[in-house]
């Protein structure tokens, strides 16, 4: 396996499992640990892993976060585009993700916070007002059913059969 | 007259004496118990995905519930055709030299029947699936098995082969990758059967139901081979690669005078594949090959794993090339496969599948399916290491 090819099944792994051991993945793809622990450490001081994070089902944990997707419709600027808005944007702690879409508005923006008023408050009276943001339209999040490639809500387990030929 | 005895009499005599399959009885024992962790499955343990699944239902809806042609839908006859030129370098064409089965298992059986006269003799090899003999016994052949060896990779030779030809021999039946030996067959190899087939002018059957499953590079279908078109029917099907067992669907392709004598025998006792079924084998070949794709990965790490840690604790196993099994020696424990998998499934509730099950040669080994999830193969072998370790 080419060494592109060893991270690239590497990320695969810990995008599934960040949590999945080192000697784990290199039983998995034929390496060392070693080469393993290296690999990694050196997409994260390059930049290619930013971070890990828990997954977490919200609605078990008994305190469930107000969350709202913003679709907010940007005046672009001559030298950058939406960069400057976008980045103003991401700033503030209470905003969660950013991205930047094509369509009928620019930026989708989540916000997070603990009640209604709160983030409905933030997005008035932090996101609306600033210099070239043109309109937001807030939708408020009710159920989550799947995120970052997991299902939230399981489907009955099938039994097959013990042993096949 | 008793029950027993009436029973005796109405069962025909090459019937009768078929054995049942071993896989059957030690399912019997599995099924008594509970929280075991199964290496005995020899299908994915991934679910149809869901474009496919969705597919069947978009059939459905649409009221499409009919009979289809005997030779299976036009649509995923061509389908099939494409995939397979592209995918194994043999070009065939859909309206004459393709035929839609239920199961590889019906394809099987319908080119045997199509082909052998009572006493023909065709050859196959073992250690492999469990219906190739009796396949073979029930059209009135004679089977006649090659042993492949652990040494050599569980890979068939020529010589081998010659050394079994007669003047009654028929055919030869390939299934590489091999169930449970996941071996493959490497381009010299192919060549060389190829060679023998053109040779003695045999016909040549290839089980490639697991050739997607390969972890290898891959060369081509041994029909690509010079002459070999002719006298070859290729076997495939969708069940392993795209996880839809349930499904019962796979396909022959081959010389038309072939497709059309199996054809005969379809029309009258199995009429057609199920229709919505086939209408979902083509989103599987059309759209399918993205998740095709990532469950292979995930199999092919998880053969990494499983074959080192059978190594680690002291049964020698060779690296399969293909399919999801391994296919350890447990010779040094002194038992015999049935009783390791017996006392492996009540002392530690990890099934595995005794190599005896599978032909006389596979006594000595026991079949580990990988299509199961990675935490249940790290469980299985961390009790099959400390089973192991207490011999």
């Amino acid at each position: 396996m080419s060494s592109e090819e060893i991270r690239k099944q590497i990320l695969r792994l810990l995008q599934r499992n960040a949590r999945i051991s080192h000697q784990a993945i290199g039983e998995r793809l034929q390496i060392s640990e070693v080469a393993v622990a290296a690999a990694i450490h050196d997409m994260e001081a390059n930049g290619t892993i930013i971070g890990y994070y828990a997954l977490v089902d919200e609605e078990r944990t008994g305190t469930v976060p107000v969350r709202a997707m913003i679709e907010v419709e940007v005046q672009p600027e001559r030298d950058g585009g939406f960069d400057r808005i976008a980045g103003l944007i991401s700033k503030f702690p209470e905003v969660q993700t950013v991205y930047l879409v094509s369509g009928r508005y620019d930026l989708r923006v989540e916000v997070m916070g603990d009640t209604l008023q709160e983030v409905a408050g933030f997005v008035s009276s932090k996101m609306a007002v600033l210099d070239g943001v043109k309109s937001t339209t807030t939708h408020f999040l009710l159920k989550k059913y799947k995120e970052a490639g997991f299902r939230l809500h399981e489907e009955e387990a099938y039994d097959r059969l013990q042993v096949s030929p | 007259m008793t029950d027993s005895k009436s029973h005796r009499e109405w069962v025909a005599k090459h019937v009768g004496c078929l054995p049942r399959s071993g896989i059957r009885d030690f399912f019997d024992i599995v099924s008594t118990m509970s929280d075991v962790i199964s290496l005995g499955i020899g299908e994915p343990d991934f679910v149809t995905p869901w474009a496919i699944r969705e597919a069947t239902i978009y059939a459905l809806a649409k009221g499409h519930t009919g009979y289809t042609s005997n030779l299976g839908l036009l649509a995923l006859r061509r389908t099939i055709c494409t995939y397979v030129e592209e995918n194994f370098g043999v070009e065939y064409d859909p309206d004459k030299e393709c035929i839609v089965t239920v199961g590889v298992s019906e394809a099987l059986d319908l080119i045997l029947r199509a082909v052998l006269n009572p006493g023909d003799e065709a050859i196959y090899h073992e250690p492999c699936y469990v219906s190739y003999m009796p396949s073979i016994a029930l059209t009135h052949a004679v089977p006649v098995p090659v042993v492949t060896q652990e040494g050599n990779g569980f890979a068939l030779s020529a010589e081998a082969v010659r050394a079994k030809i007669t003047p009654r021999t028929r055919l030869i039946l390939l299934s590489f990758p091999n169930n449970p030996t996941g071996a493959s067959l490497s381009y010299a190899e192919k060549e060389a059967m190829a060679r023998l087939a053109v040779e003695h002018d045999l016909l040549l059957i290839s089980d490639e139901i697991y050739e997607e499953l390969t972890y290898e590079e891959r060369c081509q279908s041994i029909a690509a081979f010079p002459g070999m078109k002719e006298r070859t029917i290729l076997l495939n099907g969708f069940s392993k690669a795209h996880a839809m067992t349930g499904y019962r669907l796979g396909y022959a392709c081959g010389p038309h005078k072939l497709i059309e004598a199996m054809m005969k025998i379809h029309q009258y006792s199995m009429l057609c594949a199920c229709g919505f079924v086939q209408e979902a084998a083509i989103e599987a070949l059309r759209n399918g090959r993205r998740a095709m794709l990532e469950m292979k990965t995930e199999y092919h790490q998880r053969r990494n794993v499983i074959v080192k840690r059978l190594n680690d604790m002291g049964l020698p196993c060779q690296m399969p090339k293909g399919a999801f099994y391994a296919f350890p020696r447990i010779t040094g424990t002194g038992m015999t496969s049935t009783q390791f998998a017996t006392r492996l499934l009540n002392e530690k509730k990890v099934a595995c599948v005794p190599g005896a099950a599978f032909g006389a040669c596979g006594e000595g080994y026991i079949r580990c399916a990988y299509a199961t999830a990675m935490d249940q193969i790290e469980i299985a072998m961390e009790r099959m290491a400390e089973f192991v370790k207490t011999l």
